[in-house]
């Protein structure tokens, strides 16, 4: 008797809502640093402010104990330069990865995260989250230091991508805040963020937020506030029906859009990226050779190996040599850090044309994953150790397969039956992508190298910055703008001034979904809708016919649809907020995409009126914000972070700003 | 066939999401407490397993499972579309096994490594 149904024709009652119902009550805080979301970035960022010595208090969606796209666990720590087995320094990884990025990434966060992942990591370590070896079940392995016991993915030479052992990250995470005596309030969204205009500008003065269980206003002045509430999802695409998507569907892009009508300057929202994995299999479920399975033997049903290729496109004779770099290549680059591939940091991969020699009955369906064939240490690394960690796969894939009977040392994993293009890249449980679901891209917020916005008082971390990415990246981010916030925050004697006008007009924009009469729109209905118009006029061919066509649809929806969204109780009532967020933030993304004249291959999109792709003159990243309800487009030099009035490399900038002893002085302002 | 015929909507796909073992499950609502999206509610009758309120809102990221001190009380069930393509072959024999097939080979009890 587990679901709502059985539970109706159980009880013939439809149940009461659980929770007391507090619509429009006030809840006032105030704290020296408020964190906005709870996850990855967020822990982080709020246990080292609190180190600093400041009051702390977190705002977060779900649960802190288990929430965030971080929050089911991690396996690859990835970037970790300064750990003591790696060959790469964080100015090189910097440096050369922002060259494959075309420049279009974020210097500082890309730094900072090659610089403090591995310190990052410590502090996990030191929380109880397991990062090395321990229990020498891996001795002998090619991956290992035997030294450390600290176990590497991808390329062990350069060792600078670690595999852990992360699953439990969030609860020590969320143990380590409570401990240091960070303040935590579970179940509240961010709705607006408090602003005060003064003579040096616009400046943050809190958050206001909304309660998903009881409908409660949440208010919170604060000396400085940090916002971590992650990538927006949900834009493009959205079915609850079947979910397969790895980024958590609770980020709607509510702190951007806070951000956004508070003035915040935005960048590279015109970047997404294909989305091909929505609607199709369970990620690492299925037989795969990508990423946690990454070197895993694929054979068809005949038992013919699918070859593994260097970047020269030449067999590789050996399984080892799926994890070592190329002659004279200088080190691979793994998943999930939004580096395009490229010559220099190719990670090795099966035979690109194997969609071909399906076609031509060469290779026969269906596929397998075979783990047998690996040496047994390997196969232990990739379904026990890394299949066994990682964010939505300990419970999901190892739980539910081996309770199912699954044993990899004994039975081959079928890949997918599809389509043969679908096999062109060896994430298999991805599917046949859809042209026009398309995905968050690198866009965020513009910081510099304090990790500060361009609105005096905030801060940001993880995926709210633009550029770079991946759950260490978010972990390091967190622990630097933790630390600028607080030391910010020691600064100011008070906390601002709550403007009550700002509070009403914002409970009156919260709270309309309860009080609609007659005809209205569920939060499922509208977010599709908005989804349709995302896919249709800001999809991978653009121009400024279709995305002026979709900005005016999507004002439409606000005006219309958006303005009858009803909510039956605070959980919908949560949702549909979401849905203006992310109104909001796909008309951000509407501005952006018609500020970019030309058509981009590092931004994935050609715009039809302006066929060059990448020119020049438009190598520059277009920063956009909200002034007096009007949009305006500003123009930032690729290398900005390493130009006046920045110091000229990164280890001065960082040297100046990262406020860590011996690191240099800190700067006055 | 005790149930009323009555008029209800649609059950939300997937059904379910996941499932509770109600002999394990004490109603302790560790669960209800931790589940990002909400999914599960209290049951109104103290002691008795969560209410699946929106399973179509789950991301089936496990936590739940996790956090819940009973082993075996809640079971994590992907959408039918999904659980199907987990099929699999037995090396040395050739059978084809899959995921929620009714005659299941006995379970691996081999921990993940940690």
């Amino acid at each position: 008797m587990a679901t709502w149904h059985e539970h109706v024709r159980r009880t013939g009652t439809v149940p009461e809502w659980p929770y007391a119902v507090r619509y429009g009550e006030d809840e006032i805080f105030s704290t020296d640093v408020l964190v906005l979301g709870g996850g990855i970035g967020g822990a982080h960022a709020a246990i080292n402010a609190r180190r600093s010595g400041a009051r702390v208090l977190v705002l977060e969606k779900g649960a802190a104990k288990w929430s965030g796209n971080g929050g089911a666990g991690v396996d690859h720590w990835l970037s970790a330069c300064t750990n003591p087995c790696s060959e790469v320094t964080p100015e090189d990884f910097t440096t050369l990865t922002l060259a494959d990025c075309g420049g279009y990434d974020c210097g500082p966060l890309r730094y900072v995260h090659a610089r403090e992942a591995y310190d990052a990591l410590l502090d996990c370590e030191s929380m109880g989250m397991r990062v090395r070896d321990v229990t020498g079940e891996f001795r002998g392995a090619a991956f290992r230091d035997d030294e450390t016991g600290l176990m590497f993915a991808y390329d062990y030479r350069s060792r600078i991508d670690l595999r852990v052992q992360g699953w439990n990250v969030k609860p020590c995470l969320n143990k380590e805040m409570l401990r240091a005596g960070v303040e935590v309030r579970d179940r509240v969204m961010v709705s607006s963020l408090l602003v005060e205009d003064g003579p040096k500008g616009r400046r943050v003065t809190g958050a206001t937020g909304l309660d998903t269980r009881t409908g409660a206003f949440v208010v919170v002045t604060a000396k400085a506030t940090i916002l971590a509430t992650g990538l927006p999802g949900r834009l493009w695409v959205h079915s609850t029906e079947y979910r397969s998507t790895f980024r958590d569907p609770n980020c709607t892009g509510d702190g951007l859009a806070a951000a956004w009508t508070a003035g915040a300057e935005l960048v590279d929202l015109d970047s997404s990226a294909g989305d091909g994995a929505s609607m199709a299999y369970i990620a690492y479920g299925v037989g795969n050779a990508h990423n946690t399975w990454h070197g895993c033997p694929i054979v068809d049903s005949n038992g013919t190996e699918v070859p593994w290729v260097d970047r020269d496109g030449k067999v590789l004779a050996s399984s080892e040599q799926r994890f070592l770099p190329s002659p004279g290549q200088r080190f691979m680059v793994g998943s999930g850090l939004r580096i395009p591939p490229s010559y220099d940091n190719h990670v090795k991969q099966l035979a690109p044309d194997l969609p071909e020699r399906i076609r031509r009955g060469e290779i026969a369906l269906p596929l397998y994953a075979d783990l047998t064939r690996l040496p047994p240490l390997e196969r232990r690394a990739i379904f026990g150790l890394m299949v066994g960690n990682e964010g939505r796969t300990r419970v999901p894939v190892y739980q539910t397969l081996t309770r199912a009977g699954f044993d990899p040392d004994v039975d081959l994993l079928q890949v997918p039956v599809m389509d043969p293009d679908a096999y062109g890249h060896a994430s298999f449980w991805a599917g046949m992508p859809v042209p026009h679901w398309r995905q968050w891209g690198t866009g965020g917020l513009t910081v510099d190298w304090d990790l500060r916005t361009s609105l005096d008082g905030l801060y940001a971390a993880g995926g709210s910055i633009y550029g770079a990415g991946a759950h260490s990246s978010a972990a390091a981010s967190g622990r630097y703008a933790g630390r600028k916030a607080a030391a910010a925050a020691a600064k100011r004697a008070h906390e601002g001034a709550v403007d009550r006008g700002q509070v009403t007009r914002e409970k009156a924009r919260v709270y309309a979904p309860i009080e609609r009469k007659g005809r209205a729109m569920g939060w499922k209905e509208l977010n599709a809708g908005i989804c349709k118009v995302m896919q249709d006029y800001c999809g991978r061919y653009r121009s400024q016919a279709t995305l002026e066509r979709g900005l005016s649809l999507l004002r439409g929806l606000r005006e219309s649809e958006a303005s009858t969204v009803y909510a039956a109780n605070p959980h919908e009532l949560a949702r549909a907020v979401e849905c203006l967020s992310l109104l909001t933030v796909g008309e951000a993304v509407m501005h952006a995409s018609l500020a970019r004249k030309a058509s981009s291959a590092l931004h994935d999109f050609t715009r039809l009126d302006y066929p060059a792709v990448d020119p020049p003159e438009w190598r520059v990243l277009l920063p956009v914000r909200l002034e007096d309800g009007k949009v305006r487009v500003g123009r930032l030099p690729l290398d900005w972070h390493l130009s006046p009035p920045n110091a000229p490399t990164y280890q001065e900038n960082y040297a100046l700003h990262s406020g860590l002893a011996g690191a240099g002085e800190e700067p006055e302002g | 066939m005790n149930d009323r015929t009555s008029m209800v909507p649609n059950p939300p796909t997937p059904n379910r999401a996941v499932d509770f073992d109600p002999g394990a499950c004490n109603g302790c609502n560790r669960c209800v407490e931790i589940c990002r999206s909400d999914v599960l509610m209290p049951n109104p009758e103290k002691g008795q397993p969560p209410i699946v309120l929106y399973p179509d809102e789950c991301w089936y990221c496990g936590t739940c499972v996790l956090e819940c001190g009973r082993p075996g009380a809640i079971t994590m069930l992907h959408p039918l579309n999904q659980s199907v393509s987990v099929v699999w072959k037995r090396a040395a024999t050739g059978e084809i096994y899959r995921l929620g097939m009714r005659d299941p080979p006995p379970p691996n009890t081999k921990p993940p490594a940690r």
